[in-house]
């Protein structure tokens, strides 16, 4: 079956996914860090998103189906691989989702809906990331099935992935919320966003050496010759990429510390991608192996190249909409 | 092992299907309706539309919330249990599903970011233009979303290789033989769900004598609406009975209730179907007028589900009664709309107090008519998830055990016990405060922009000398 399709869906799932992971990452940090600010901030943290978080989360559905339509074989065997990290996530989002109607209108469970807020988006977090180690490790599969144990997601380093995404989300949070307020809570998020890159830098460290420890087909990705060479400027970049983010919270500049962030984010994204490819079910399928029909591919290709650079733009248009600082003391409505 | 993960993930889909749907139910007619105030605001300039408009787009906003928190679950429930159907149907429906997202959801999400917050940050027919966006997005993804249950019901534009679905022709597969019917079937009952809810809360308004203004144009409004949608739908039904009568004889029968064939058809109006003995008991019936209602002819008839052979049969139960609960709230939804008009026309539609009073018992009804069709075409449908091709049983994921499936349940159980409720009281709450409420300090304030980017309503500051 000839399949011309599968680079450019590799490309458009993957920028995706990126997508997903930049915007709703931004949002569920800003929800992890809304339990640590004071109260008389929260209504202000919360309003930094309210207009943008279901747009956000938008891009998970897109994900998801993206990868069912361009790779059907993938999902239906990761996705049943991760059936409790999965229904985690999925009922900490429904949390978190309707805490932002339900605060505002239910003041006698502020505290309630506010815990609920925090708690899901950090529950929420964290099992995104035990999806991503649980991924990366690879699962158990027998001809187009998985057939692990529902239970098989608990592994030290899927653990520690979960980990590494909570302080990277609470960074990209961070990085938002000196982009979006003022005063105080900025020179606050500017702290707690200091506290997050450190941790993510850890954590970055932490997963890098383990993979290719674990992983024989990872280790020769990345230190076989000339890969080495080639691959360098990848961890250049990241240290680099660090450093500048490290400065740029304890500068003036409102927008570098999220910029930073995301560039963080994409250089890790990079590094997962690169000790992957071309795999789309870790250990044993490929993405030709694994994608759909040419024709299916194409039908979805047609609509998409011309629906995504619109979604692109309006999206982009409803942020300009409401940009710049949030006045939480005005309430969210 | 007592817990089947098949059975288990079937009633988990239920679950967490039955409690979504009641969120488009109501949302995608209400987001036409706030698109239609939001234009009469924009058109006539009157407050009372924007007031009305902003009392309902409160209400929108929760319910929109819930309905993106609970349709997130909706696709990865195709992963998680579902997983063998993925994989033998992704590469016809999937795509559909990806248009869902493309089309609708972003066009939703971003546009609702506006109404919601942008009142005042964007020129007026800006935030018409929002709500008209909205309001497409539901349509949209409701096309969407239909297309994919048609295609489950009656597929077609394919072919099977090893096993699995492969597209051949995509008009084919999108415009099959009982989607138009099912869209027009769906979009009229979510209209007229939240016509029903309209008119209550109209109602209740107007029984407490609060926002007297707006509740008049709301219960009006939503009147209007009824008296010609409710008798479409009973023709766009009998339209959809005839479609499903052609291509899903076996969900028929369960419907009707008919195990053997008779002609002329009698009309069932009650009975108690017991499956195992292939016959209904008690039997409460009509001779003859069943041909007549279903074949439209004197003598016409149907197979009865003894025809079919035994594991390609529905269970009866669930349809027939789901059926006939759907079809007596049509009635009774047909006498509120005309008594309604009734009234009107004689001027007491406002100060009869017993109508009024109808009007709010009635508003939850279009939920339960939903639901009770869902069930219809769902459970009439098995036991197939693609009709006569996949069999439910071959569709759950292979690596499930009754006991994970039994721990989600419970979950998704417990989580949407909480979420519901608690939505229906905050909606509660915001039509308890009335119209005015909350209109006063009108707020946009999420992302409000620093100056120069002043809301319309601030003065622009005097002109600084020297500049």
């Amino acid at each position: 079956m000839a399949q011309s399709f599968v680079p450019i869906w590799t490309v458009i799932l993957g920028l995706g996914i990126f997508i997903y992971v930049a915007l709703d990452g931004l949002d569920l940090g800003v929800g992890i860090l809304h339990g640590l600010v004071g109260p008389a901030d929260r209504a202000t943290v919360m309003g930094s998103i309210g207009p943008f978080w279901d747009g956000n989360e938008t891009w998970l559905i897109l994900g998801g189906v993206g990868l069912l339509a361009a790779f059907p074989l993938a999902f239906a065997i990761i996705i049943p691989a991760v059936y409790f990290p999965i229904l985690v996530m999925l009922l900490a989002l429904v949390f978190r989702g309707v805490a932002f109607e339900f605060r505002f209108k239910q003041p006698a469970l502020l505290r309630i809906w506010d815990g609920a807020f925090c708690a899901g988006s950090l529950v929420a977090t964290f099992a995104q990331g035990v999806v991503l180690g649980s991924f990366i490790q690879g699962f158990k599969v027998e001809g187009r099935v998985f057939v692990g144990t529902s239970f098989d997601f608990a592994t030290p380093f899927a653990m520690l992935t979960g980990v590494a995404l909570v302080f990277g989300y609470g960074l990209l949070g961070a990085g938002w919320l000196v982009l979006k307020t003022e005063g105080p809570l900025q020179a606050w998020s500017r702290r707690a966003g200091r506290v997050c890159l450190v941790g993510t830098c850890l954590c970055i460290a932490a997963v890098s050496l383990w993979t290719p420890l674990a992983s024989a087909t990872i280790a020769q990705r990345w230190f076989g010759w000339p890969n080495t060479v080639l691959l360098l400027p990848l961890p250049l970049a990241t240290a680099a990429v660090a450093f500048y983010a490290w400065r740029a919270l304890g500068r003036d500049g409102d927008l570098q510390p999220f910029l930073a962030a995301v560039a963080l984010f994409l250089l890790s994204y990079l590094g997962v991608a690169i000790s992957l490819f071309p795999m789309i079910v870790p250990g044993h399928y490929t993405l030709w192996e694994a994608a759909s029909p040419e024709s299916t591919q194409a039908f979805l290709l047609v609509g998409t190249l011309v629906l995504l650079p619109v979604v692109l733009f309006y999206t982009g248009w409803s942020y300009w909409i409401f940009r710049g600082k949030v006045r939480g003391d005005l309430g969210y409505h | 092992m007592a817990l089947d993960p098949l059975f288990l993930s079937r009633l988990q889909w239920s679950w967490v299907i039955s409690w979504h749907i009641l969120l488009p139910a109501f949302t995608v007619g209400l987001a036409s309706y706030i698109a239609v105030l939001e234009g009469m605001a924009f058109f006539t300039g009157q407050a009372l539309w924007a007031r009305i408009s902003a009392f309902w787009t409160r209400i929108f906003a929760v319910s929109f919330g819930m309905g993106v928190v609970s349709g997130i679950v909706m696709p990865f429930q195709m992963g998680t249990n579902w997983s063998r159907f993925s994989d033998t149907t992704a590469n016809v429906l999937a795509p559909l599903l990806a248009y869902e997202g493309l089309t609708a959801f972003f066009l939703e999400a971003s546009f609702l970011g506006v109404l919601l917050f942008g009142r005042k940050l964007v020129p007026a027919w800006v935030h018409f233009f929002a709500g008209l966006m909205v309001a497409a997005g539901t349509l949209f993804s409701t096309f969407w979303i239909l297309s994919v249950n048609s295609w489950m019901q009656t597929p077609q534009g394919f072919h099977v290789e090893d096993g699995r679905f492969f597209p051949d022709d995509w008009w084919a597969v999108i415009f099959n033989p009982s989607f138009p019917y099912r869209y027009a079937h769906n979009v009229t009952a979510f209209y007229i769900t939240t016509g029903f809810v309209v008119l209550g809360v109209g109602a209740w308004l107007l029984r407490r004598g609060r926002s007297t203004a707006e509740a008049r144009v709301m219960v009006v409004m939503a009147l209007n609406l009824l008296i010609v949608l409710v008798p479409a739908q009973i023709v766009i039904g009998d339209m959809h009975g005839a479609n499903t009568l052609k291509y899903q004889p076996a969900k028929f029968a369960a419907i009707e209730g008919r195990y053997d064939d008779v002609s002329p058809l009698p009309l069932t109006l009650f009975g108690i179907p017991d499956d195992a003995a292939g016959t209904m008991r008690d039997v409460v019936e009509i001779p003859a007028l069943g041909s007549l209602l279903l074949t439209h002819s004197r003598d016409g008839t149907i197979r009865g589900l003894e025809s079919f052979p035994e594991d390609q049969r529905p269970p009866v139960g669930p349809p027939f009664y789901a059926f006939r609960l759907m079809v007596g709230i049509a009635l009774i939804m047909l006498t509120v709309a005309v008594s309604g008009q009734v009234l009107r026309l004689r001027g007491r539609l406002f100060d009869s107090v017993w109508f009024l009073r109808l009007c709010q018992w009635t508003a939850p009804l279009g939920f339960v008519a939903v639901i009770a069709g869902w069930i219809t075409t769902e459970v009439g449908r098995q036991p197939w998830t693609v009709y006569g091709l996949l069999r439910t049983a071959h569709s759950v994921t292979p690596s499930l055990t009754g006991t994970d499936v039994a721990i989600s349940l419970s979950l998704y159980v417990l989580v949407y016990l909480i979420m519901f409720p608690t939505g229906f009281a905050v909606m509660a709450g915001i039509v308890r405060r009335g119209v005015g409420a909350g209109a006063a300090p009108e707020p946009v304030e999420a992302g409000r922009p620093t100056p120069p980017y002043l809301p319309h309503s601030v003065p622009p500051p005097a002109a600084v000398p020297g500049e």
